[in-house]
């Protein structure tokens, strides 16, 4: 079966399209760059960095633009997943969602109208058990985004290892947040993974913090060899 | 006492498993040993094996599992509990004779019981994703409906149920009380 992977850049989408390239054929990524920040439906920190993701990956990427206005945001994707089911043949599209049913039912539905099949080979994945994947794996994952108190700047394009996965464990207990961001707690960036041909080398990065929540900006960056 | 979960996607070790099968077993397994059989390779020999037996759902677009009616013919003999969701209920109506009717719903819904019965009680939110329901019939009881549709069924003699909605989604409870009861008729 060929299939879209409906891709952010980030941890759960990358492990999602290793899963799916595991059992059928991964024909492109579909990428929703939004301007919306606030976006419930996509992930922001980065998302232009898919471009070299895709390249690192050998697969064509299908990038579209969104306001990101609640709602009109799911016409563009589904605009979007139109376009790969055109353009590529797809029978089917993925996502990395583990826990959000508001965005699983939403692409299902878009899925349904297109008469597209749809999976979520992350759902309901334990947390703690996904980072220590992305671990084993090898996976060479930063911490692009944080949106939640203690996370402070510190936290910001810092590697996920195992003394992290063990610190969001810890700040789970004591303050409730998901280790792996699924209430959006942070953003991640994936600069390597088991399927890139060639790693991404971050040239040139700000940190950007307001308030209580920042963003690491990769401003520049580059494909080398692995 | 091992319960056994029936994978109802398309194909052995598909890429649904994860997402229908596994969260499954991730509200078993602390209770009771758990074992995975394919519906295709399932034989009916094996069923006394087992205490209790859970059909899993599949995806929106898979139907095949209706096309192998003669794999899930057990299904009429045991009197072992079983609990069938989504697929699985619809593939309890259809061993029955029943027929289905199209219903679709995806997303978070309100589920309201109708009859008392070990699995869940009152009104309460759930996960669902399907195409079809089943019609009313004398040989199950509609346990829970929502506005739309029947939700969940009990045959009228054996402790065998069927829920539409994904309880292993966000009411893991009610896999848990499914293999803690015995689920006496």
């Amino acid at each position: 079966m060929k299939l879209g992977v409906l891709f952010s850049g980030g941890k759960d989408s990358t492990l999602a399209l290793h899963l799916a390239a595991e059992k059928e054929q991964v024909a492109c990524l579909i990428t929703m760059v939004s301007k919306n920040k606030e976006s419930f439906m996509f992930h922001t920190p980065n998302i232009d960095v898919s471009a070299l993701q895709a390249q690192a990956l050998g697969l064509p990427l299908v990038r579209v633009e969104t306001e990101g206005r609640k709602e009109e945001e799911l016409a563009d994707l589904e605009c979007a997943i139109a376009e790969a089911k055109g353009r590529f043949g797809i029978e089917g599209v993925v996502t990395g969602a583990v826990e959000s049913v508001y965005q699983a039912s939403r692409v299902q539905r878009i899925c349904n109208r297109l008469d597209l099949w749809q999976f979520n080979p992350l759902w309901k994945t334990d947390q703690k058990a996904l980072l220590e994947t992305l671990i084993a794996k090898k996976y060479q994952v930063i911490i692009s985004g944080v949106f939640a108190y203690p996370l402070d700047q510190m936290w910001l394009g810092r590697q996920i290892d195992s003394a992290i996965v063990a610190r969001l464990v810890e700040l789970e207990g004591k303050y409730g947040i998901s280790p792996s961001g699924e209430g959006g707690e942070i953003e991640t960036t994936v600069l390597d993974a088991p399927l890139f041909k060639r790693r991404i080398e971050v040239a040139d990065a700000v940190v950007e913090w307001s308030g209580s929540s920042g963003v690491y900006v990769i401003k520049e960056a580059r494909l080398v060899s692995k | 006492m091992t319960v056994l979960v029936v994978d109802l996607n398309w194909r052995k070790d598909s890429l649904a498993y994860t997402e229908f099968v596994s969260p499954i077993l991730a509200a078993v397994k602390p209770l009771e040993p758990c074992a995975v059989r394919h519906y295709l390779e399932l034989q009916h020999s094996e069923i006394d094996g087992y205490s209790h037996i859970i059909l899993s759902g599949t995806p929106l677009k898979d139907f095949e599992f209706l096309k192998r009616l003669d794999r899930f013919q057990w299904i009429k003999t045991s009197q072992k509990p079983i609990l069938g969701i989504c697929a699985g209920m619809q593939t309890i109506a259809k061993v029955y004779g029943e027929n289905l009717r199209a219903c679709q719903q995806v997303g978070m819904t309100e589920i309201a019981t109708t009859k008392e019965n070990p699995l869940f009680s009152g009104t309460f939110q759930a996960y669902s994703l399907h195409s079809y329901t089943v019609l009313p019939s004398p040989t199950f009881d509609v346990i829970a409906e929502s506005k739309e549709c029947i939700q969940a069924i009990k045959h009228k003699q054996k402790p065998l149920y069927g829920v539409l909605f994904h309880p292993e989604v966000r009411n893991p409870d009610i896999l848990k009380r499914f293999v803690e009861s015995s689920l006496g008729i």
